[in-house]
C-alpha cells in the first residue's frame, strides 16, 4: 500500500503532456518587467533608478522586512522606468522595466556546470545567503525560503521534507528538473539539512513519475540521510500539511505551522535554487516554467528569466491555439486565470496552462443536493457546503467556529461538486472576512 | 485575440453532475425492477409507470404553473422519487391512489420545502406513509407472486412473511412453527415472497448497491449500519428468546429493509453529511425498525424509521462534525 | 353522555389551571420596559434596514429613548416627518437632515468600456473584485454583478440590462446606505438630493492617469482639471487623477458639465439645455 495523506483528496485527470520534455533555455527577451511584489509579504524597495545600467544577478530591489525577499536583475541592460504595469489580475502593480543589452553576468556568479558537493558555510551563513539570494518557495506559494529555515526559538526541527509531488495536473517543471538536475538537488538538500541541523530528509514523489523515483532513489544512495518516498497519486498531496501527513504520519494542528510537528517542507525547485545560490553564488532570477495545454502544439518545459512576458513562452510552445478560452498561471486546481498574456513570468510561475474554451467554462450552478461529496473529499476535514452557506449569508462567527481558516483552498470541493456549486469562491470570501475579523480582535 | 475567461480556481471539474447521480441510482434500481416484473408481471409495470409518470408530471406542473420557474425534470430526481414510490407499493394498487401518492410525495414531500435539496424528509416515503395511513386496506393487500403475471387489480392476494409473523405471534404461535409457513432463507434472498413491488428481491437490490458503491454514488456507511444494526439487534433478541423473536436473517431479508437501507435511507438530501453522522443515522433507523416490527402495531417499520431519523438529520449535522485534519497531535518523534 | 361530560369537565379544568399558572408566571417574570420605546417604534418605518446605524428599528427606538440629545440620530428611511414624530413623543429636539440619495459613480456602460475578459466565477461582486480587476480595462469601475441590487431592501435599484450598470430609482431610495456598504469598489455614494432632485456629480472613480483611464473607458475622468479651474465655488477637488464635487459647496451652476471632455460629470433632473456650441474635444 503506497502512502498518502489520511483525509479526503481527489484524482483529477493528470494530463502531463510535457513530461519527459527536456528543459529548453529560452532566449533572453528584449525587455523585461520585474514586479517588485513577487512573494508573500512586504513588496521590495527598488534600489535602482531610471537610466541605471544593470548586470545579470545584480540586486535591483531590496527586501523590506523579515517576510520579504530581494529581487535581482534577470538581464543586463538599462532601466527604462519604474512604473505601474497591469499584473495578472488586472490591477496595477509596480515593476522595474529593463531594456536588455547583451547578456553580461555579475562576475561573482560561477557559471560553470561543474557539481560542487562540498558545503563550506555554517548554518547561519547558509540561511543568510539564501535570504540574500531572494529565494522564495517555487512551488507557487512564493513564501520566502529563509523565513521557513529560521526555526523559531523553543521549536525543534528533526526532519526536512522535499516536495517533489507536483500534484497539480499538467505541470511537469519539478519532474523534469529532478531528471536533469537530480545531483544538484541532492546537494541542495544537504545544504538545507545543514542549515536546519537535521540528519534526515525525505523526498516525496508521486508514483506517476516512476522515472524520477528511480533516478532520485539511485542518487540518494550516495547521500547520507536522504530517502525517497513513493506516494500514491492523490491531489492535494503537495499541500504542506498533506505532504507531512503522507510522508511521516504527523498532522499539523489547526492554525499551526509545520514546525509544530518538527518538520520543514521545501519544494525541489527551491532546493535547486538553494544549491545555485550557495555553491555558485547565483541569486534567483530564472526558473523552470511548464507551458502546456490540451491544444498546445508543443508542450514544453522552459528555463526562463523572471520578467519575460508569458506571450513569449507561449510563442515558443507553438503559439496560442485557436480555441483558447483561458490562460492560467499555475496548475488547473490552484492556478490563477490571467486577464492577458502580456504579464511577466515571476518567481512563482510554475506553469502556464492554456485551456480550450470548452473545458474552461463552468457549468451552471444547481441546488445543493447534500450529497456530502465535498465533505468526503476535503483534505482538511471541513464541511465545504456549510462554509459556503455561512459565507454567503455572512454569518462570520459560525464560519470561524467551523474552522474556515483551516481551508487550504485546494479546490477539491468545487472540483467534485455534482451541482457545480462555486464552493471555494465563497469559502475564500469567508476566509478573507474571518481573517480580517480575527486580526482586528488581536489588535 | 479572443477575450480570455477569468474565474477563480479550480479551473477543472470532475464532470460529476446531479443528473449523473440521479440516473445512476435509477440504473441501480433496474435489477430490482426486473425482479419485480419477473415476480409480479403486468401489475409491477403499471404501478411503476403510473408512479414515475405522475411524479414527473407533478414536478413539471408545480414548477411551471405554481412556482413559475424553469422546470428541472430532466435532472431525474422526480423520476427517481416516482420509481422509489412505486417500489414501495403493492402491485395491485389502483392508479388513482398512486396519483394521489405521487402528488403528496412531490407536492408536499419535496416542492413545499423548496424543491430538490431542501426537503427534510424522503419524498417517496412521505408519499408512501401518507397512502399507508389513508388507504390501509389497499396498502396491505399484496398480490401473490407468479400467479398473477397478467392480472392487475383483480389479482389474488396473500400475506407477506412479516404479517404472517406478526399475526402468528399475536395469536400465541411460536417462531419455529411460523417459520415453516414462510419461504426459506434462500427463497427470501431471491425474492420469492409477497411484498411491495420493488422490495422483495434482496439479491437484485444488493447488485444495485454494489453498482452504486463502484460508481461512488453513495458510501457504505448508511446501508451497512442500517442492516448491521437490524441484524445485531434482532439477533440478540432472538438469542434471548428464540421462540418469541424471529431470527436476524428473517428480519433483514423480509419487508423493506434492503430497499430502505440501500435506496431510501441513502437519499442524499435527507441523510447526514458526515460519515460519523451517517453511521448514527443508520443505527437509529435499524433500532427503530426492529422496535416497530417487534413491539409496534405495524408489521413493518422501515418507512417510519427512516422518516423519524430524517427528522433528526439537522440535529446530527449540527453536532456531528467530520473528522478534522490535525486533531490527532503528534509532535517531533525522537 | 357521561364520557362527553367527563371529558369536557376535565379538559376545562386543565385549561383553567394552565391559565392561572401562566398568569402568575407572567406576573412574576415581567420585565419592565419603557412604554415609550413601543410608541417610538410605532412611528418608525419598520424596515429594519440598519440605515440609522442600529441593528433594527427597535434598537433605534431604544437609542432614541435613552439618548438625551437625539440631534445626531437620524432615520434615513422615514426622514424628517418620522424624526419629528418620534421627537414629539419623547419631547426632544431633532436637527433637520437634508434628504440624501444614492448615486452610482460609474458610467462604464458596455459601449463606453470595452470588455477585455470574461468573468466566469460565482455571481458576487465581492468575490470577483478579490479575484481581479474586472472584465474591462478599468479596475475601479462597476463589476455589474448586482450585489448592490441584492442589498437593497426598498426596491430602489435594478440592473440595466443594456448598460450593465445598476440604476437607482430615486423615488424609492431611502438612502439607508446598504448599497454603499455592499459595493466592494466603493462606487456608490450618498449625496444630497438637491433642490428638485437636481444633482451634479463626477460619474467615475478611476484613479489612473489620463491615457490609461481613457483607453479603458471613454467616459472616464482623466484628471485634466478643467472642471476645477472652471468651478466658481471651489467645490471641485482633484486628487489621484480624479475629480470630486463637494455637494455642500456645489451651487449647481453646471459650468463643469460643459467643460468636461469625457462627459464624466453627470447632471441629473435639469431641464434640457440649448444645444452645446462646441463639442467636447478628445482630451489627451
Amino acid at each position: 500500500m503506497l502512502k498518502t495523506f489520511s483525509l479526503g483528496g481527489v484524482h483529477p485527470e493528470e494530463n502531463k503532456f510535457s513530461a519527459g520534455k527536456k528543459i529548453e533555455v529560452l532566449p533572453v527577451p528584449e525587455q523585461v518587467s520585474v514586479p517588485i511584489a513577487q512573494h508573500i509579504g512586504a513588496p521590495s524597495e527598488p534600489v535602482v533608478k531610471k537610466g541605471d545600467e544593470v548586470k545579470v544577478g545584480q540586486l535591483i530591489a531590496k527586501s523590506t522586512g523579515f517576510v520579504s525577499a530581494n529581487i535581482h536583475s534577470p538581464v543586463s541592460g538599462k532601466v527604462l522606468k519604474i512604473d505601474d504595469i497591469l499584473d495578472a489580475s488586472g490591477y496595477k502593480r509596480k515593476a522595474i522595466i529593463i531594456n536588455v543589452e547583451g547578456d553580461e553576468w555579475d562576475e561573482t556568479i560561477n557559471r560553470s556546470d561543474k557539481l560542487i558537493t562540498e558545503i563550506s558555510l555554517s548554518p547561519e551563513e547558509i540561511v543568510k545567503k539564501i535570504g540574500e539570494a531572494g529565494i522564495v518557495g517555487l512551488g507557487g506559494a512564493t513564501f520566502p525560503a529563509h523565513v521557513k529555515l529560521s526555526v523559531p526559538p523553543g521549536k525543534k526541527c528533526d526532519i526536512l521534507i522535499l516536495n517533489a509531488v507536483e500534484c497539480e495536473p499538467y505541470l511537469t517543471a519539478d519532474h523534469q528538473l529532478m531528471m536533469q538536475k537530480g545531483e544538484e538537488i541532492m546537494v541542495g538538500t544537504q545544504i538545507l539539512m545543514t542549515a536546519l541541523g537535521v540528519d534526515k530528509a525525505v523526498i516525496g514523489i508521486e508514483n506517476n513519475k516512476p522515472d524520477a523515483i528511480a533516478h532520485m532513489s539511485e542518487l540518494a544512495k550516495k547521500y547520507n540521510g536522504i530517502t525517497v518516498e513513493s506516494l500514491k497519486v492523490q491531489y492535494p498531496q503537495g499541500g504542506e500539511k498533506q505532504l507531512i501527513d503522507a510522508c511521516i504520519k504527523r498532522q499539523v494542528p489547526s492554525g499551526k505551522l509545520p514546525i509544530e510537528v518538527g518538520a520543514v517542507v521545501q519544494n525541489v525547485g527551491t532546493t535547486y535554487a538553494v544549491y545555485e545560490a550557495i555553491q555558485k553564488n547565483k541569486p534567483l532570477f530564472e526558473r523552470v516554467v511548464t507551458v502546456t495545454g490540451k491544444s498546445v502544439t508543443k508542450p514544453s518545459n522552459f528555463m526562463t528569466r523572471v520578467g519575460t512576458p508569458i506571450s513569449q513562452l507561449i510563442e515558443a510552445a507553438g503559439g496560442l491555439p485557436e480555441d483558447t478560452g483561458k490562460v492560467i498561471g499555475g496548475g488547473p486546481m490552484m492556478g490563477k486565470a490571467l486577464t492577458s498574456i502580456d504579464v511577466p513570468v515571476t518567481k512563482g510561475s510554475s506553469g502556464i496552462l492554456i485551456m480550450p474554451e470548452k473545458i474552461a467554462t463552468r457549468k451552471p450552478i444547481e441546488n445543493c443536493i447534500r450529497c456530502s461529496k465535498c465533505v468526503s473529499v476535503c483534505p482538511m476535514g471541513l464541511s465545504p457546503y456549510l462554509l459556503m452557506t455561512v459565507s454567503d449569508k455572512a454569518i462570520w462567527d459560525r464560519a470561524e467556529e467551523e474552522k474556515i481558516m483551516d481551508c487550504i483552498e485546494c479546490g477539491s470541493c468545487s472540483f467534485t461538486c455534482p451541482a457545480s456549486r462555486p464552493l471555494l469562491d465563497y469559502i475564500r470570501l469567508g476566509k478573507g472576512k474571518v481573517g480580517q475579523i480575527m486580526r482586528s480582535r488581536t489588535k | 485575440m479572443n477575450t480570455l475567461t477569468v474565474s477563480p480556481s479550480p479551473h477543472v471539474h470532475s464532470g460529476d453532475s446531479v443528473k449523473k447521480n440521479m440516473y445512476g441510482v435509477i440504473l441501480a434500481l433496474l435489477p430490482a425492477l426486473a425482479a419485480s416484473l419477473y415476480y409480479f408481471g403486468l401489475g409491477a409495470l403499471i404501478v411503476t409507470l403510473a408512479a414515475v409518470i405522475s411524479c414527473v408530471f407533478f414536478e413539471w406542473a408545480i414548477q411551471k404553473f405554481l412556482l413559475k420557474t424553469q422546470p428541472s425534470i430532466i435532472d431525474g430526481s422526480a423520476a427517481l422519487t416516482g420509481l422509489l414510490l412505486a417500489f414501495n407499493l403493492p402491485t395491485n394498487m389502483p392508479i388513482w391512489i398512486i396519483i394521489i401518492g405521487s402528488l403528496v410525495a412531490i407536492g408536499i414531500g419535496k416542492m413545499s420545502f423548496g424543491g430538490l435539496g431542501n426537503n427534510i424528509f424522503n419524498p417517496a416515503l412521505v408519499g408512501r406513509v401518507f397512502l399507508l395511513i389513508s388507504f390501509p386496506v389497499q396498502m396491505t393487500s399484496w398480490p401473490e407472486q407468479s400467479k398473477n403475471l397478467t392480472s392487475y387489480l383483480d389479482a389474488t392476494t396473500g400475506a407477506t412473511p412479516l404479517s404472517i409473523m406478526k399475526e402468528g405471534l399475536a395469536n400465541g404461535e411460536s417462531v419455529s412453527t411460523l417459520m415453516s409457513k414462510i419461504p426459506s432463507v434462500t427463497e427470501l434472498f431471491v425474492g420469492n415472497m409477497g411484498g411491495s413491488a420493488g422490495e422483495i428481491a434482496a439479491v437484485a437490490l444488493l447488485v444495485g448497491l454494489i453498482f452504486m458503491l463502484i460508481r461512488k454514488i453513495i458510501t457504505w456507511h448508511i446501508p451497512v449500519s442500517v442492516i448491521g444494526t437490524i441484524f445485531v439487534f434482532s439477533g440478540l433478541m432472538h438469542l434471548a428468546n428464540p421462540e418469541a423473536y424471529a431470527g436476524p436473517l428473517f428480519h433483514i431479508l423480509t419487508g423493506g429493509v434492503m430497499l430502505g437501507a440501500i435506496f431510501m435511507a441513502t437519499d442524499y438530501v435527507s441523510s447526514p453529511m458526515s460519515k460519523k453522522g451517517m453511521i448514527i443515522f443508520g443505527i437509529g433507523i435499524g433500532f427503530i425498525t426492529v422496535i416497530i416490527r417487534v413491539f409496534g402495531a405495524y408489521p413493518e417499520g422501515v418507512s417510519f424509521a427512516i422518516l423519524i431519523m430524517n427528522g433528526f438529520v439537522p440535529l446530527i449535522d449540527k453536532y456531528i462534525k467530520p473528522k478534522r485534519f490535525g486533531e490527532v497531535v503528534k509532535t517531533a518523534g525522537k | 353522555m357521561n364520557v362527553v361530560l367527563i371529558t369536557i369537565i376535565s379538559l376545562g379544568a386543565l385549561g383553567t389551571l394552565s391559565a392561572i399558572i401562566l398568569y402568575f408566571v407572567a406576573q412574576k417574570f415581567k420585565v419592565f420596559e419603557d412604554p415609550r420605546i413601543d410608541q417610538v417604534e410605532e412611528v418608525l418605518p419598520a424596515a429594519n434596514c440598519g440605515g440609522c446605524g442600529f441593528p433594527g428599528c427597535r434598537a433605534f427606538a431604544e437609542a432614541l429613548v435613552k439618548a438625551d440629545d437625539i440631534s445626531n440620530l437620524n432615520c434615513p428611511v422615514g426622514g424628517a416627518d418620522t424624526m419629528s414624530a418620534a421627537a414629539g413623543i419623547l419631547g426632544k429636539e431633532v436637527a433637520a437632515a437634508a434628504p440624501m440619495v444614492a448615486v452610482v459613480r460609474c458610467n462604464g456602460t458596455c459601449d463606453n468600456r470595452p470588455k477585455t475578459s470574461k468573468y466566469d466565477g460565482a455571481s458576487s461582486c465581492t468575490i470577483a473584485s478579490s479575484l481581479y480587476g474586472g472584465e474591462t480595462g478599468c479596475s475601479y469601475g462597476c463589476l455589474g454583478l448586482g450585489e448592490c441590487v441584492d442589498a437593497c431592501n426598498f426596491n430602489a435599484m435594478y440592473m440595466d440590462e443594456k448598460t450593465g450598470l445598476p440604476v437607482i430609482i430615486e423615488d424609492n431610495c431611502v438612502s439607508c446606505g446598504a448599497c454603499v456598504t455592499a459595493c466592494p469598489k466603493n462606487i456608490i455614494e450618498l449625496r444630497k438630493k438637491g433642490p428638485k432632485s437636481r444633482r451634479i456629480y463626477v460619474s467615475c472613480v478611476n484613479k489612473d492617469k489620463g491615457a490609461p483611464a481613457k483607453k479603458a473607458c471613454s467616459a472616464a475622468c482623466i484628471g485634466c482639471g478643467k472642471c476645477v479651474k472652471t468651478c466658481p465655488f471651489e467645490a471641485i477637488t482633484l486628487e489621484n487623477n480624479l475629480a470630486y464635487i463637494d455637494y455642500e459647496k456645489c451651487k449647481l451652476c453646471r459650468k463643469c458639465v460643459d467643460v468636461c471632455p469625457t462627459n464624466a460629470i453627470t447632471e441629473l433632473n435639469f431641464p434640457p439645455k440649448k444645444p452645446k456650441v462646441e463639442t467636447a474635444e478628445a482630451a489627451e
